[in-house]
């Protein structure tokens, strides 16, 4: 089912409705379908258009002009991103957000995929594992960074407490740069993780209890099935959720507001994080628009692989 | 349901489960004792409410529970309505330039109203809904998502009943009502657990907009109310974090499996 779901969503062009409503009159057919198809769409329409169809291309066109003091905009052409490109800071945060995603998607796919073998199974329990797992993905990110904000407190917080234990001295980790994106990795792994599970579980649920069967006679191990046969088939379900956890890491960001703010010398912020700075803490929206067309520009390149590339090649081949 | 399990595998399963367990549980544990023993734990802490009470006393959170929950219902009908019209629309109907549309709707599935801030914000701030909880709510209105589910299931809806209905008298609109809607009724459950979700827990928009007691959600609340320099003491912090997560957790623990089955059919796609 995962399989047939997922390919008909990437035939985007196969809209048409399977039976057009029959007229009397055929032609004024046509024209009444689209009149009332249109009438349906059009409060979606609206909605969209102003909040993510309008906005993409104002973030265009605000990227290439500055708003002087007076209040009127001067037509800069490309300055703000020759600004962006010697900015220091937009090459960090670019830099973390890859660091970013290079931690917490490999970690947490992995243990998604273990976790999901794990509930899968006929153990003792897995009522409860499955909760356990699952639990994480439905708190908000900003309870979770409040909570995990005093593991890491120097000293006091929980972390420390445990090194004090075995006579180690105190560490400021969100304070320190070697170790900010360290734990707010592994903290976005913990929420993570259990969210990727559940597609693992639903293609788990999906393969055939016989392959496994056929495999176990032949005398194959079950680590040596797993790897021949388990996860290969599992392969739509480790790229789908790769693409989702790739457009996710832009999006992550809430935590950085109570936790780091960015810091300490940015060494924690992420693209996102730094567009909402410069927007509303330094207020320079046309420069923080310059930043947004990157992010979109990334964002856009990830739906084109998705949409052009990898659907069909998951499925069609 | 398949496998027997090597007794190592399945201490592991349970570790893991504990170690995902410890930092909700230990957030419990430091809401429900007093701050001495936030980080000692002895069988023999006392147990208390103190912290939740001062908490509710010291931060407006009836207030912002209250425009949490006007807030997801907002969201939740206009999405269900507009995202019920518009999958009708391409489910059903054949017009020209389809295609196109649909290609446009799907484009919100991968820039979404959560990176367009900047903009977002401008356009808020011209209809002057500043500060106020429909401007969280309308950039999320026209969910991509919720058209794309619904398109879906409507596509899937056998053409026996649309005729039978037809034949009764119904127009589009009664078709949709009295047709479509009921038979999609899984779909619209799965979307609407996602989406109470996701409202209830979004933090960077809900904080660029609002500015204010009367239209702040709790997650906004809580940032302020957590801010190191209010000083307010680390196990009312936690308490209040716990009362903005008990709701949805609540709703979890009972609704478990169909958490579990709306976030895999929602997520599938």
């Amino acid at each position: 089912m995962a399989d047939r779901r997922h390919l008909a969503g990437s035939r985007m062009t196969d809209h048409a409705a399977s039976s057009p409503i029959v007229s009397r009159r055929a032609g004024s057919q046509a024209w009444w379908n689209a009149v009332n198809a249109w009438l349906l769409l059009l409060p979606a329409a609206v909605l969209l258009i102003a909040f993510t169809h309008f906005p993409i291309l104002a973030t265009i066109r605000h990227s290439l002009f500055i708003t002087r003091r007076n209040g009127t905009e001067a037509f800069v052409g490309l300055d703000s991103y020759r600004a962006m490109a010697a900015d220091p800071i937009f090459w960090k945060a670019l830099g973390n957000n890859f660091w970013f995603a290079l931690g917490t998607i490999p970690t947490s796919i992995a243990l998604a995929l273990v976790m999901a073998v794990w509930v899968n199974r006929n153990m003792r329990g897995r009522g409860f594992l499955r909760l356990a797992y699952f639990t994480p993905t439905v708190l908000p990110m900003i309870a979770v960074a409040n909570v995990w904000l005093f593991f890491y407190t120097p000293d006091y917080g929980l972390l420390d407490q445990l090194r004090g234990l075995f006579g180690l001295a105190g560490w400021n980790w969100l304070g320190d740069p070697s170790t900010v994106m360290g734990c707010l990795i592994v903290m976005v792994i913990w929420k993570e993780a259990g969210f990727f599970m559940i597609f693992y579980l639903a293609a788990l649920q999906q393969l055939s209890p016989d392959l496994e069967e056929a495999a176990s006679i032949e005398g194959a191990s079950r680590w040596y099935t797993f790897r021949r046969i388990t996860f290969p088939l599992l392969m739509p379900t480790t790229l789908f959720v790769v693409i989702n956890a790739v457009i996710n890491s832009f999006k992550l960001v809430d935590h950085l507001v109570i936790m780091t703010k960015g810091g300490p010398n940015n060494a924690s912020t992420l693209l996102l994080y730094y567009i909402y700075e410069v927007a509303f803490t330094f207020q320079d929206s046309s420069y923080a628009a310059t930043l947004t067309v990157v992010l979109l520009t990334l964002l856009s390149g990830i739906a084109l692989l998705k949409f052009g590339y990898l659907d069909r090649r998951i499925h069609y081949q | 349901m398949r496998g027997r399990t090597h007794p190592v595998e399945a201490v592991a399963a349970w570790l893991l489960a504990l170690i995902w367990l410890a930092p909700l549980a230990y957030a419990f544990w430091s809401a429900l004792h007093p701050a001495a023993y936030a980080t000692s734990f002895s069988l023999s802490a006392p147990w208390t409410f103190e912290n939740f009470a001062r908490a509710w006393r010291q931060a407006p959170f009836a207030r912002y529970y209250l425009n949490t929950v006007v807030l997801v219902t907002l969201i939740l009908v206009g999405q269900l309505i507009l995202s019920t019209l518009a999958a009708y629309a391409f489910a059903r109907f054949k017009f020209r330039g389809s295609g196109i549309a649909f290609a446009l709707v799907l484009l919100q599935l991968m820039i979404m109203p959560d990176v367009l801030i900047v903009e977002n914000y401008r356009a808020i701030a011209r209809l002057g809904l500043l500060d106020t909880i429909p401007a969280i709510a309308l950039p999320y209105l026209a969910s991509a998502f919720g058209i794309f589910l619904l398109r879906q299931t409507f596509k899937s809806v056998p053409q026996e009943l649309v005729e039978a209905a037809r034949v009764e008298g119904a127009g589009p609109l009664g078709i949709l009502w009295r047709v479509y809607v009921p038979l999609a009724r899984p779909t619209y459950v799965a979307f609407g657990l996602v989406s109470v979700s996701y409202h209830w827990n979004n933090f960077l928009w809900p904080l660029i907009v609002t500015n204010s007691v009367e239209a702040r959600p709790l997650t906004v609340g809580l940032a302020v109310f957590g801010a190191p320099e209010t000083g307010v003491d680390w196990s009312v912090i936690t308490a209040a974090t716990v009362m903005t997560m008990a709701p949805l957790l609540i709703a979890f623990l009972l609704f478990q499996r169909q958490f579990v089955q709306s976030f895999m059919r929602a997520g599938i796609r």
